[in-house]
């Protein structure tokens, strides 16, 4: 190691660290600027309606009531948050328009003096609803006759044409008929909500210039400043962003939902727009980790190597994708694990549902699949009669193994990690797993085992 | 109803506020004084961020009506911080990276302070007992209960602390 290095090896203390034993740390909600109102946002109270009638005669009587906004305000109101990275179709609406696909969906903006008129406001609005069937389970999304929940005849999200993320390597149907065992397992989690400690909110502050500076805690900065420019249909350079204080993400604040609404206020009425959500839209309405449901097949020699892995998975997206998408491909090219599996096929789908939507949270579908695939690799080492130890070295990727989306596995620690794992927590490993490193199988060829 | 005035001590000062009826001590801090190291996590007395300490014992200030704490003395997170410096808690918890997101410190920092006045040598098991009302997302409460113990320490070896 070079000595002239400053930082690698040694303990640095955090540059936040003081501000946050003492409380100076200015998160977005510390702030306050003079004549600042308070946006509350009135949510569809079911799962799936048609909206037939908004009435906000009532509301607007509210003493500290400034205004409502609706879809017409919006001047691009359709979009989808990974359209910057070239994901379509756009199909969330910033506020409803004429359906509300689930619970909590966003339908009017109400911008007020006081939180406490906005509140009082936001319970004023009537609104007339025809309520349609709604479908909360990805199994029965896909059934024929099931409650569309998209605006394109199924509830798939399409991926390059195709209605799942695709990877395929071999072909595990002979594989199956060559393995001495098959194993097959399903695998459910729970939607899990980020619940960080301060609510998801920002604050937009109109300036002199013509330009509006964004207080936000988001985690995706420019993610929201580049969306909310789209969605507002203004240049960039109009917005300011000032973030990187999060009070807790987890993933749970990188869906663009507040600011685009809160500088739309702030244009609208040229004053300052607080938005943050109350801990029950928090914990209600804000995306939470998607609830999947995970089928996997595998072929297996009676020697414990696997030599097919098929791959059902479901991600309940809920009402719109958000960054599901990508948490979907992510978990396609993770669904074989960091084994070396000769013949696998995945088929990964992103269902709508009408539950809240779902979005980033940590491991973004490599989670839910490390989670299934373990335990299926414990069902394996019972089934062939050795250890879960044993059964994870037999199967170990080593460097120059192809894995299933034609990546070479590079840099692999997969034995090493288990032997030191196994030291850690007093296992003594057999020698033969001892000996084992990730080094090449066979020099001079890569991929592919015996 | 009409608003009151509602007087009571603040970090060793009188302070005197306009409010209406069934106004919280948060908001007070936050809003009217802008006091926000005192933190607004849910409102519902449910996370603990917005703990302060009422004559030394720590309460939500969301669930206070100012009112109830007329003439009383309300210690917050700027009160207990030194013009130099950092208290002994703060240091531990700095020292032991006790936090991760921070927004969760406050509470955690005044709950602790109001154990460590009552109690300078807590078991482990009394510092989760203290900080059972107080919800962290990020650290999994080990570094805190330790920041807290060492903090006991700190107090304890200090000339301070020995003259108790």
């Amino acid at each position: 190691m070079s000595a002239d290095l400053n930082v690698v090896g040694q303990s640095v203390g955090r540059s936040d660290g003081i501000g946050h034993v003492t409380g100076r740390t200015r998160y977005y909600g510390d702030r306050t600027f003079p004549g600042m109102l308070h946006l509350k946002m009135v949510r569809s109270p079911v799962h799936h309606a048609r909206i037939t009638g908004i009435d906000l005669s009532e509301a607007e009587r509210v003493p500290g009531f400034v205004r409502a906004l609706t879809a017409a305000d919006v001047p691009h109101n359709l979009y989808t948050i990974l359209s910057l990275i070239g994901v379509e179709p756009e199909e969330e609406f910033v506020l409803a328009e004429d359906r509300v696909r689930f619970k909590g969906e966003a339908i009017v903006a109400i911008v007020a003096e006081s939180e406490a008129a906005a509140l009082e406001a936001v319970s004023k609005v009537r609104l007339e609803l025809e309520e349609l069937p709604a479908v909360f389970d990805v199994e029965e999304a896909l059934k024929p006759g099931a409650p569309i929940v998209t605006s394109w005849g199924n509830n798939t999200f399409m991926f390059e044409g195709h209605p799942c993320r695709r990877v395929r390597l071999g072909d595990v149907e002979r594989a199956f008929e060559q393995a001495d065992y098959i194993v097959e397992g399903v695998y459910n989690t729970s939607p899990i909500e980020h619940a960080p400690l301060e609510t998801t909110g920002c604050i937009a502050v109109p300036e002199a210039n013509g330009r509006f500076t964004v207080y936000t805690n988001t985690q995706a900065l420019y993610f929201s400043l580049d969306n909310t420019a789209i969605i507002l249909q203004v240049p960039g350079s109009r917005l300011h962003f000032v973030g990187g204080t999060v009070g807790g993400g987890f993933g749970g604040k990188v869906d663009v939902i507040v600011e685009p609404v809160a500088t739309l206020a702030a244009m609208k009425t040229g004053r300052p727009v607080r938005y943050s959500y109350s801990r029950s839209e928090e914990m209600q309405v804000s995306s939470t980790r998607s609830a999947w449901r995970i089928f996997l097949r595998d072929g297996v020699l009676r020697d414990g190597r696997i030599i097919a892995r098929k791959v059902t998975s479901y991600a309940d997206s809920g009402a719109y994708s958000r960054q599901t998408p990508y948490a979907l491909t992510k978990h396609a090219a993770n669904a074989a694990g960091p084994y070396a599996i000769p013949n696998v096929s995945i088929d990964a789908y992103c269902v709508y549902t009408n539950r809240q939507p779902t979005s980033a949270m940590r491991g973004f579908g490599v989670t839910m699949a490390s989670f299934a695939i373990e335990v299926q690799m414990d069902k394996i080492a019972e089934r062939v009669g050795v250890d879960p130890w044993t059964i994870r070295f037999i199967n170990a990727y080593h460097d120059g193994d192809m894995k299933p989306h034609r990546k070479l596995v590079e840099d692999a620690t997969l034995i090493e990690t288990m032997q030191a794992a196994a030291a850690l927590v007093g296992h003594d490993l057999p020698d033969d797993l001892k000996a084992m490193t990730s080094a090449p199988r066979d020099a001079g060829r890569a991929g592919g085992r015996d | 109803m009409g608003s009151t005035i509602v007087t009571f001590e603040l970090g060793g000062r009188e302070v005197e506020v306009l409010v209406k009826p069934m106004t919280t001590l948060q908001s007070v801090l936050r809003d009217q004084l802008g006091f926000t190291a005192t933190k607004e996590g849910c409102r519902q007395g449910g996370c603990g961020s917005c703990t302060v300490l009422v004559d030394g014992e720590p309460m939500p200030s969301c669930l206070l009506p100012v009112e109830d704490v007329a003439g009383r003395r309300v210690t917050t997170l700027e009160s207990i911080t030194p013009v130099d410096g950092l208290h002994p808690i703060q240091r531990a918890f700095l020292e032991g990276n006790a936090f991760q997101c921070g927004y969760c410190t406050p509470g955690m920092v005044m709950v602790s302070k109001a154990l460590l006045d009552r109690d300078p040598a807590p078991s482990d098991d009394d510092i989760a007992q203290a900080l059972a009302g107080n919800v962290c997302r990020c650290t999994g409460y080990r570094p805190i209960i330790r920041a807290v113990r060492a903090a006991a320490e700190a107090i304890a070896g200090s000339p301070e602390g020995k003259a108790r």
